[in-house]
Formats: structure tokens, C-alpha cells, sequence
């Protein structure tokens, strides 16, 4: 037993493709005998894996889901960002420039948009819920855009651990429910274009979820809503510890 | 040759990775500002180009497909990867403060998305 845990150590990146490998196929069979393919294989997959990665943190302890299981820490490599980013890149082989330049200015619009009204909205859940100091509002608020953008606004305005640990909290949740929801919704908010994709990619922002929510929907629209995806955590960095912080500070001590 | 196309798009990758760190540094943030989407830019255009003078062959482009093919097996990596439990466990101000703004930004959606149509069929008129 021993051994065999050793030697998927020694080899865990490719442990990881092959068990990554099983998850989609039975994925696909769910999607095929139990759903009549109504609900994607590739949605079924995602949830999958946030259903290992669940049982896996609740069995130890960790905060890296299945990697954190010993023969299983090559899922660290393939899932990272590194292998992430890099396929996104690769879907661009699927997009046409001209689709992009078209909606490029209603992707900019959607992206300071969705900045704004997540913070404002994940700002204004924080004061219901009885936070009163600006600190926590803002910090709160960030995580309601992504679980990236809340840590590094706690960190700016000197937020304390645990309200920056909710922001991260939140900020997972979110990217939990873009992979989870947007297949559900995609039909109702008319998410069939490049156009609707790259808007869809400003507003909600959080690349992972982004990732994941189009991968489910229609991967031919992943690179039009990564393209937009990839610059809101950035701008979120920029917005939240800065002028929205200080228009937080407008309202609260 | 296979890498050839592989190289192309880890070139694209890097170079779109140190703009987007530059810019980060630009703009005074700790990070990586639309890295990624540079990349895609330039991989685009670049592929174009080389297509034109025909010197993207059928077979770079089945190794950058390849990667492209990957995406989904690698998201699902990535979601078995997430810290899901502590999530769960971070109690109720987390779960609102990521439910509540996602679907409020999900309902605006189409809202922008008629808005910018409308602008777009103004100068057809």
C-alpha cells in the first residue's frame, strides 16, 4: 500500500490526467444514460470535482481540495494556474478578431460594471448583516468580486483575518456559483453569442468560474468570455482598495 | 512539426504574461493585469499573419488545438482543487456576500447586452 502511494507520488501529474480522465468519462455517461444529455458531460464533470474537492477538505483538513489527498497532489499541477491560463489561451484558436474588436467597448463597459455592482452589493450585504467600520465593508465587498481581489483589499486597507477570510470565503462562493449556474441560466439571459459571452465575462469576472461556467455552457464561447475575465481582477485590485474604499469611507468611520 | 505550433502559443503565453505583469507594476497593483488576454490577442494575430505566408501548417495547428482540448479536463483539475469546505464553513455573511451580488450581476447581463445592440444598430440606420 505504502508503495503504490509512493509511486503515485513520484508520478502525480500523471495520476492526475488519468484519474481526471475517468471523471470526465463517467461524467459523460451520467450525461448520456441518466439525463439523456440534457445537462452537459463537461457540467457534470465541474460539479464533480467541487464535490470531491468538498469531501476531500472535510476528510483533511486541507485547503486544496483532492490535492491535499496523499497520490492524488499532482491535481495541484494539472488544475493550477499555470496549465489554466495556458489552455485558456489555446481556446483563442476557436476566436475571430473581428467578433472581439466588435464587442470590445461594451466588454470594457461590462467590466467597470461588474466591479462596481458586485462591490456595491457585497458592500451593502456586509452593513445589513452589522458591519459598521469601513475596513470591513470594503473588504467584504471586494470578495464579491473575486476571492483574489478580497484578500489583496484587506490587505490594503488593514482589514482583520477573519473578515478576509469571509471576503475569500465569498469570493469562492461566487466562483462556485458561476460553475455551477450559468449552464442554468444561460438560455434565459440569452448567453448563445460572443458578444452576450464577453459581457457575461466582465460581469462576473471571476476567471475560474468564468472558466468553468462557459466550459459547461458552450465551449465555443470560453475564449470571448475569458478575454474580458482576465482583466477584472486586475481592475478590481485598482477600484476597491482606492476610490471605492474612499467612498465607503464617505459613509462609515 | 507539432512543437512549432506549442511553441508559438507558450511564446504568446510569456509575452502576454510580462505585459500584463508590466502593466500591473504600471498601475501600482501586486498582480497580473489581462495576461491572459494579451496572450489571446496575440495569438490570434500572430496566427493570422503566419497564416497568410502559410507557414502555420495543419500539423502546428493540431498541437495548438491539443491545449485547446485540454481546457475542460483542466478546469475540471481545477474545481476538484478548490477550497469548497471552508467555503461551507465560513458561515452565512460568505454564502450572501457570494450569492447575492453573482446573481444581481447575472440579471444585468441582458440588460447591457440590449443596450450595447441598440448602440451597435445606430450607425446602420
Amino acid at each position: 500500500m505504502n508503495d503504490l502511494i509512493a509511486l503515485l507520488v513520484k508520478n502525480g501529474f500523471v495520476v492526475a490526467l488519468l484519474v481526471t480522465g475517468i471523471i470526465v468519462y463517467v461524467s459523460s455517461v451520467l450525461s448520456d444514460r441518466l439525463f439523456g444529455k440534457k445537462v452537459p458531460g463537461s457540467a457534470i464533470a465541474i460539479f464533480m470535482g467541487l464535490v470531491f474537492a468538498y469531501a476531500a477538505g472535510s476528510i483533511t483538513g486541507g485547503a486544496h481540495g483532492v490535492a491535499d489527498v496523499a497520490g492524488l497532489s499532482g491535481f495541484a499541477i494539472l488544475g493550477g494556474a499555470m496549465f489554466r491560463d495556458f489552455t485558456i489561451v489555446a481556446t483563442a484558436m476557436g476566436a475571430h478578431f473581428s467578433e472581439i474588436r466588435k464587442s470590445g467597448l461594451a466588454g470594457v463597459i461590462s467590466l467597470f460594471l461588474g466591479v462596481v455592482l458586485a462591490f456595491i452589493s457585497g458592500a451593502v450585504i456586509a452593513v445589513s448583516m452589522g458591519y459598521t467600520d469601513a475596513k470591513s465593508i470594503t473588504t467584504i465587498g471586494a470578495g464579491a468580486c473575486t476571492f483574489i481581489v478580497g484578500p489583496v483589499t484587506g490587505g490594503a486597507v488593514g482589514a482583520s483575518s477573519e473578515v478576509i477570510a469571509i471576503s475569500i470565503a465569498a469570493g469562492v462562493f461566487k466562483s462556485i456559483l458561476a460553475t455551477i449556474g450559468t449552464p442554468l441560466v444561460a438560455r434565459s439571459i440569452g448567453l448563445n453569442n460572443p458578444q452576450t459571452a464577453m459581457i457575461y465575462g466582465g460581469m462576473i469576472g471571476t476567471t475560474s468560474g468564468v472558466a468553468a461556467g462557459l466550459a459547461a455552457t458552450d465551449p465555443k464561447l470560453v475564449p470571448y468570455g475569458a478575454i474580458t475575465a482576465t482583466f477584472y481582477t486586475g481592475l478590481g485590485c485598482l477600484l476597491c482598495p482606492s476610490v471605492l474604499y474612499f467612498v465607503v469611507r464617505l459613509f462609515f468611520a | 512539426m507539432l512543437v512549432y505550433g506549442v511553441a508559438v502559443l507558450a511564446g504568446c503565453f510569456i509575452a502576454g504574461q510580462l505585459i500584463g505583469d508590466l502593466l500591473g507594476r504600471l498601475l501600482n497593483i501586486d498582480g497580473n493585469v489581462g495576461g491572459v488576454g494579451f496572450a489571446m490577442v496575440l495569438l490570434i494575430l500572430i496566427k493570422g499573419w503566419m497564416h497568410k505566408r502559410q507557414w502555420f501548417t495543419s500539423e502546428m495547428e493540431s498541437g495548438v488545438n491539443f491545449w485547446n482540448k485540454m481546457y475542460i479536463p483542466v478546469i475540471v483539475a481545477m474545481s476538484s482543487i478548490q477550497n469548497v469546505k471552508s467555503a461551507f464553513s465560513s458561515g452565512s455573511v460568505a454564502i450572501v456576500a457570494g450569492i447575492v451580488p453573482t446573481v444581481i450581476c447575472f440579471l444585468a447581463i441582458p440588460l447591457i447586452s440590449k443596450i450595447s445592440r441598440q448602440k451597435e444598430n445606430v450607425p446602420h440606420e
